[in-house]
């Protein structure tokens, strides 16, 4: 009896029975929902299961990476969806980590009015809704010249209400040997610097990096290119009756969509910037002075490091976000990954198969980019004894 | 930036204005005001050639932009009158405005009746700014708080003192964007209390649960679990249980808010000091009695402004029911496009909107910056 009481107090047995007691709750809970939706389910007389991937799916998608026909399956709508999301992610990571440095920068000028416009910047975008910004960015879009009196901002690059015509290098077949030089330059300019990073923390010897790096990355695919004889003719955009032909097109819903998107998370990513900035003490910079280095070392070596360490974990949380609001391209009509799973789940009735697919897919995608900044933010983490 | 060593107010623009130029020598004529500009713009506009180029630029940008668009706004605009009066004029025609508020304002609230959700928008917005008041920071602002969404849930429903019943299906515009993002994260709140605890637990299960579901939360889109929220719901439901669209946007929406308020109280668990944590278990308080008495305190007041802003994208993200077609600020601003007498004038809309949603936001992010410094003043020497 006495040992039984014991046992009942003991913290470690309260234990067990509390997360008795919680995961028998969610075990019922579970059940509760899953019996239900089977008996719903059945009732509606819709299969479960994933069989309808492989059925054609009948729909047309506006723009695609990879060739796509309606006589397609569901499975490679789903696949047409998620490259599109990766697509306009990966594009609206670079130009939003682009604009957000500069107006970060800008935000910390000595100008007055350059760090008075760059916090307007910041203070109208991030407090106005994203899908606001992404339904007028796409009106504005819609209300520009048609393709007969199109912009013309720069030579060559045409504005029409169609999308952003661009011109685009013609195929050659010298290119592959340019783009296998750039990699190895960009191979080779990595192992230069980290073996130059290693010579310096050892002996204090300078290189410089920058040059080599420059160099190398630059310089190889610069010098394939001269030996293949320039290869180089552009796609121009050329109006052809109603509309442009040649060059590469920008639908208007993926330049509303990354516009908006690099807009928006650009405010964020500025304030990052600033505060990682402003987090570096300026006692660091004088003893970078009173040491010797040049400015731009002093930023390299000494400002940077310290201002990535307070950067790198909220940006990453912003390429997150970005990536994640990238759903919200189904407001305007562009066939991302959600708009497609929308569309498969209102023609076959398989809405749960479809949010489950659609929901994993985000998961996995924000838990590598998560994983991989993890892992670049160890490294620049400080090291303490 | 390249040559010049990077000087102190490049970093710190603030800094800039605390230094004032000598006034030793100022001529009496000249005035002691405009001498006093004359040198801050020496020093804040002019000190480098880079900064010169630079300020130049700005100027024409500024003097490109900002002109045309008073001329547009204001000058030209036209603020009453009919959608030929405003295709007559060159600018604005807030006249699409002052025509549609109404359906702006409030959707399909049934015409007559719209003093109610005004009312129930007043009675919000005045309890909002009451809580902004640190001295209101006291029990009964939590019961006023429960006062005032009875009150406005009355005043939007009726059905009772003699008001007439409204079906949720007929509310719209502000009163919906303010009653989802309030209610999503009052309900939330409690729960992200419970889940930060849980993610800290020394149980492994109650741990492994709270990190699945907040992980999950956090790795999806919003879209997502509202489309979850309005498609997938009803199914999980037993057969003849109907569960408003309303509510269910709420559920999602409280549900995505619970899992990114947790993390911020775990920020505000983590930064309490262990030694509270010990103190806590020293004299024998029980688990619920440390947490509610010594730890929640502490951790909490750290984490309000974390808290206003997660507020403040709360509010933002409401506007994405639009997408599961509830009837919000956003969809009724498009609904009030679709006018075809005044289609060519949705931008003035969605100019409004777009003020509408920044007012609301900037205050309350220019609230949550004072905050943090009036909470973190007892930490300063």
């Amino acid at each position: 009896m006495h040992s039984l009481a014991r046992t009942l107090n003991s913290a470690r047995t309260r234990g067990y029975i509390y997360q008795a007691l919680i995961l028998g709750g969610v075990a019922v809970v579970g059940w509760f929902l899953v019996s239900n939706t089977l008996d719903n389910l059945e009732r509606r007389g819709v299969a479960t299961g994933f069989a309808f991937l492989s059925r054609e799916a009948s729909f047309e998608i506006g723009e695609s990476l990879i060739p796509f026909s309606a006589a397609d399956t569901y499975l490679r709508a789903f696949i047409v969806g998620l490259l599109n999301t990766l697509t306009v992610s990966a594009v609206g990571v670079l130009l939003a980590s682009v604009l957000g440095l500069a107006v970060g920068i800008a935000r910390l000028s000595s100008n007055w009015i350059v760090s008075r416009m760059a916090a307007a910047f910041v203070e109208i975008v991030r407090n106005i809704p994203l899908l606001l910004q992404l339904i007028v960015w796409y009106t504005i879009i819609g209300k520009l010249p048609g393709p007969r009196d199109a912009l013309e901002p720069l030579p060559d690059v045409f504005l029409t209400n169609r999308g952003l015509k661009l011109p685009w290098p013609q195929e050659d077949p010298a290119h592959g040997l340019i783009l296998a030089a750039a990699a190895v330059g960009i191979v080779g300019a990595f192992i230069v610097a980290r073996w130059a990073r290693r010579r310096r923390e050892t002996t204090g010897q300078r290189f410089p990096t920058p040059y080599a790096v420059a160099g190398l990355a630059l310089g190889l695919p610069g010098l394939a290119f001269i030996a293949a004889g320039m290869p180089l003719v552009w796609d121009v955009p050329r109006l052809q009756g109603f509309n442009f032909a040649g060059g590469v097109t920008l639908t208007p819903e993926f330049a509303a969509l990354l516009v908006g998107l690099s807009v928006y998370t650009a405010g964020f990513i500025a304030e990052i910037v600033r505060s990682g900035i402003l987090s570096v003490p300026h006692g660091q910079t004088e003893a970078g002075l009173a040491l010797g280095l040049k400015p731009g070392q002093i930023l390299r070596l000494i400002i940077l490091p310290q201002a990535l360490r307070v950067i790198v974990p909220p940006l990453t949380s912003q390429y997150l976000n970005l990536t994640k609001n990238s759903s919200l391209a189904v407001a305007i009509g562009y066939p991302d990954l959600v708009s497609i799973s929308n569309t498969t789940a209102n023609q076959t009735g398989q809405v749960i198969e479809m949010v489950s697919m659609m929901m994993a897919v985000y998961l996995v995608v924000s838990l590598a980019i998560s994983a991989f900044m993890n892992w670049r933010n160890q490294r620049a983490a400080l090291v303490t004894r | 930036m390249s040559k010049q060593p990077p000087s102190p107010q490049l970093f710190a623009s603030a800094a800039a204005f605390e230094e004032e130029p000598s006034q030793a020598a100022i001529p009496a004529a000249f005035g002691r005001n405009s001498w006093k500009s004359l040198g801050w713009a020496k020093k804040n506009l002019f000190n480098t050639r880079l900064n010169t180029v630079l300020t130049l630029a700005c100027l024409y940008f500024l003097w490109r932009t900002i002109p045309p668009m008073v001329e547009w706004a204001l000058v030209n605009a036209t603020w009453l009158g009919t959608p030929d009066e405003c295709r007559a004029a060159t600018g604005a025609c807030w006249a699409i405005i002052v025509e549609k508020h109404r359906l702006i304002f409030f959707g399909t609230y049934p015409y007559e009746q719209q003093w109610r959700p005004f009312a129930a928008c007043l009675l919000f917005v005045a309890m909002l700014a009451a809580s902004g008041y640190r001295p209101f920071w006291r029990p009964w602002l939590a019961a006023a708080w429960v006062a005032t969404l009875t009150a406005m849930g009355v005043l939007m429903w009726g059905g009772v003192f003699g008001l007439t019943l409204v079906e949720n299906d007929k509310w719209g515009g502000l009163p919906i964007t303010l009653m989802l993002s309030v209610f999503s994260i009052v309900l939330a709140f409690p729960l992200a209390i419970l889940l930060a605890l849980g993610r800290q637990s020394d149980l492994p299960a109650v741990k492994a649960l709270c990190v699945g579901f907040i992980e999950l939360m956090r790795g999806v889109p919003l879209v997502s679990v509202l489309f979850m929220a309005s498609v997938m719901f009803p199914l999980f439901m037993p057969d003849g249980v109907v569960v408003d669209k309303l509510l269910r946007a709420l559920a999602g929406l409280t549900l995505f808010t619970a899992a990114y308020l947790a993390e911020a109280v775990r920020g505000g668990l983590q930064a309490v000091p262990k030694g509270q944590y010990e103190a806590a278990d020293a004299l024998c308080l029980t688990y619920w009695q440390k947490m509610g008495l010594i730890i929640l305190p502490q951790a909490l007041r750290m984490v309000i402004p974390p808290i206003v802003n997660q507020f403040i994208s709360c509010f933002k993200d409401t506007s994405l029911v639009t997408i599961v077609g509830l009837y919000d600020l956003l969809t009724a601003a498009t609904v009030a496009t679709t006018d075809p007498e005044w289609r060519p004038f949705f931008g003035e809309v969605y100019v409004f909107a777009g003020l509408l949603f920044w007012g609301f936001c900037y205050s309350m992010s220019r609230y949550s910056q004072w905050l943090e410094v009036a909470l973190n003043r007892h930490n300063r020497r």
